[in-house]
């Protein structure tokens, strides 16, 4: 089956068997990833541009693997802040890049919607990788995948959250994206950086899928997996926490905190890591630890979307 | 030249009047209100069967950007949007580039609007000095050049001290002082109202106690020092009992609303619309119900348009970018009759929050029918539906979540002094 619409702006807008889809899709492609020379000539010809107005490492990098596998060009543009104080609007840098040949927009942009304007005034396939506080959906993608690939499920299971969930997209992307696959999502941190009591309904897509803990123990209790997010301790030079070692104190994942968890629990982060901050140093050797997975599956993750939102039809079958 | 309106439904709120009649107009004043004039001489007949005839709104939070932005509007273009509204006298904001903090700017928009102005302008001046919130400016100076009333519109006096200060000062010159309640640190980034929509969005939300907390302190610093204030544009049903026990107290205050939190919800942002985005920003159902019974109830006094006009620049844009504000004063009085068809006011009721109660707080005399006023009347078909096109909109401007939507109810013409404007032409 294919993507009913033609963007991937967030989990909120995709459906279980779209979601599927893309997992599905994503194991397949993976494989190519191990060949002797990872490359197949899928997306010859197509021209991907990369929009990151806000820095990234691990997003853009994996994106353009991703692009490179499947023999797609590339172009990048990188900017600091916005397009305003760059003078020239979004609206006229897309209209731009798509006169110049551009097939399909990746953006990453620091205010929430950016790749939603883009998508509505734009003729080509828009991919989200990261809009502000709103959503991350292809980081959200490849932790359904990690976590599938791990416990061989993505129904049941009990996900914990820890951290600032108020201003992560990926902790917005993950909340719904583990909801719509069956699972049950609980979320704990500093009750400043939980969402706001207004806002729970919109998390919760149904009754008891969700659940806001001001313990983060109560949160991780039972857990199959958990996910810890970075903290940045000042957001626009408010200080949100009042220092890291506190933070760790009592928010920080530890060695005391595994007996909680179910034995074989995965531990997962977005990265980058603060190590000693949201995860204490002892947790980068527990054996069910898999942060570089995450990465890995990624680039496979990406590779799904590309060829989903620009090859239509075209199955994984009739790649070689 | 005698102008003679017939058979219209003439609702005049200064007299209580509500009745089919005629109207007379010589030379720009009325000359009376009767159930039948005849006359013999030479006179233009206006019929007016099924129409109403209403004096000039009186539109207290309009924003002309003259001057500094006249992109977005100017006084010429804002003014006639006006009057195809049915708006013959407006208060104007003071935050323009440079906003109206002295009497020079105050002398520039009364002297452009004496050469440009289709309706009657009255500039609002700053309470501080550049809108800063520090020191108060000089409002005996201003009130002098012209200005009506100072309000720091689109920011609120967060330091106590400084507003009971401008409260106080504002009555030695009997200046009005308008307060725009929004804690600004509670709403500091907020884009949209904060709830499932902002949840759903990803955007910072503006809450509905920044609005209230900023509301229950006016209204203390009012019974304080025992001056009028009045309260713009409220938006959430939170505010509601509060201002419920003000007027129980007596505190000496008057409470605004603008039509668009009588008949939109928050869901008009979805999709990022930027043509919703506005502060106070959209909320609930609930809140739009409350709103509209504490018209009913009397706890708000006044509905103006608070018409803010953007260009493309600053709309076509990312959302968390886009100004704040949508234009309204050709929406104002068609939104505004819906009070009446829902049986919430009464169009003596609806007229008086139009025309009444806005010039009290400006301390005016409103546009009236009595005998040797000026003639300001506005004929409208209550009942007529239209498509609000780009071409009817007659601001620069055409920054509304209601464009090439319908609507019902519109001003057909205008009897301004001497000038008839057929405004069916459009």
């Amino acid at each position: 089956m294919d993507l009913k619409t033609k963007h991937l702006l967030d989990i909120a807008s995709l459906s279980k068997e779209e979601i599927e889809d893309l997992l599905n899709l994503a194991e397949n492609l993976k494989e190519i990833l191990y060949r002797p020379i990872p490359k197949v000539p899928t997306l010859r010809g197509k021209l991907i541009t990369h929009l990151f107005y806000e820095p990234s490492t691990r997003t853009r990098f994996s994106f353009e693997k991703a692009a490179k596998t499947l023999s797609a060009d590339i172009l990048t543009f990188t900017g600091k802040g916005t397009s305003i104080e760059k003078g020239e609007t979004l609206l006229d840098t897309i209209k731009n890049l798509e006169a110049i040949g551009t097939d399909l927009f990746v953006i990453r942009h620091p205010v929430a919607g950016a790749p939603h304007f883009v998508a509505k005034h734009s003729k080509v396939p828009v991919v989200n990788a990261g809009d502000g506080t709103h959503e991350h959906p292809t980081q959200a993608l490849l932790d359904l995948l990690t976590v599938k690939e791990k416990l061989g499920t993505l129904s049941d299971l009990k996900i914990a959250i820890i951290g600032d969930i108020k201003h992560s997209r990926v902790a917005h992307s993950d909340i719904l994206a583990f909801q719509k696959m069956g699972s049950t999502v609980w979320v704990s941190g500093p009750a400043q950086l939980l969402p706001d009591i207004k806002e729970v309904n919109y998390y919760k897509l149904n009754n008891k899928s969700f659940k806001i803990c001001y313990k983060i123990e109560e949160a991780i209790e039972e857990a199959d997996v958990v996910i810890a997010l970075r903290i940045q301790r000042e957001r626009h030079g408010e200080a949100l926490v009042p220092s890291f070692l506190e933070y760790h104190e009592f928010f920080g994942l530890k060695s005391s905190h595994l007996e909680l968890m179910k034995e074989k629990a995965i531990l997962m982060h977005p990265g980058p890591v603060n190590w000693g901050v949201e995860l204490a140093y002892e947790m980068e050797k527990y054996p069910f630890q898999v942060i570089l997975d995450q990465v890995e599956n990624g680039v496979a993750i990406r590779m799904a979307i590309l060829l989903r939102l620009l090859t239509g039809e075209r199955t994984y079958e009739s790649l070689d | 030249m005698k102008v003679l309106i017939k058979k219209g439904r003439i609702i005049d709120p200064s007299q209580n009047f509500d009745f089919v009649g005629d109207l007379l107009i010589e030379e720009g004043k009325i000359l009376g209100i009767e159930r039948n004039i005849e006359i013999q001489e030479k006179v233009e007949i206006i019929e007016a069967k099924n129409l109403w005839i209403v004096p000039g709104l009186v539109d207290i939070h309009v924003h002309l950007r003259e001057p500094g932005e006249e992109w977005k509007e100017d006084i010429e273009t804002g003014t006639k949007a006006a009057l195809y509204g049915g708006v013959l006298r407006l208060a104007c904001m003071p935050n323009t580039k440079p906003p109206n903090d002295s009497p020079e700017v105050t002398r520039y928009i009364l002297e452009r609007s004496s050469q440009k102005a289709y309706i009657t302008v009255y500039p609002i001046a700053c309470i501080t000095k550049r809108q800063e919130g520090k020191e108060i400016t000089e409002f005996g100076r201003l009130k002098k050049a012209g200005a009506i009333a100072v309000s720091d519109d689109g920011k609120w006096v967060q330091d106590s001290e400084v507003m009971k200060r401008a409260l106080l000062y504002a009555k030695n010159f009997d200046l009005p002082v308008i307060s725009h309640c929004e804690d600004m640190n509670l709403s500091k980034g907020g884009q949209i109202n904060e709830g499932y929509l902002s949840a759903k969005l990803g955007l910072k939300g503006i809450p509905a106690c920044a609005e209230t907390i900023a509301v229950i302190r006016d209204l203390i610093l009012a019974k304080e020092t025992q001056k009028n204030l009045h309260l713009a544009h409220l938006s959430t049903k939170e505010v509601i009992p509060f201002l419920r026990w003000g007027k129980e107290e007596g505190i000496p205050f008057t409470a605004e609303t603008c039509p668009h939190y009588f008949t939109l919800t928050e869901k008009e942002v979805e999709n990022y619309n930027t043509l919703a985005k506005v502060n106070p920003p959209l909320r609930t159902e609930e809140d739009v119900e409350a709103i509209k019974l504490a018209l009913k109830e009397g706890l708000i006094d006044i509905i103006a348009s608070d018409h803010a006009p953007h260009s493309p620049l600053e709309k076509e844009i990312e959302f968390e970018l886009a100004s704040f504000g949508m234009i309204g004063l050709q929406t104002l009085l068609p939104l505004s009759l819906n009070l009446v068809r829902e049986g919430y006011l009464t169009p003596l009721s609806l007229l008086e929050k139009l025309i009444i109660n806005p010039s009290k707080v400006l301390n005016i005399e409103p546009p009236s029918f009595k005998k040797g006023a000026l003639a300001e009347v506005i004929i409208v078909d209550p009942e007529e539906e239209y498509i609000l096109t780009e071409e009817i909109i007659q601001s620069k401007s055409k920054n509304t979540p209601f464009l090439n939507k319908k609507l019902k109810g519109r001003v057909k013409k205008v009897i301004l002094k001497e000038k008839v404007f057929d405004l069916s032409l459009v």
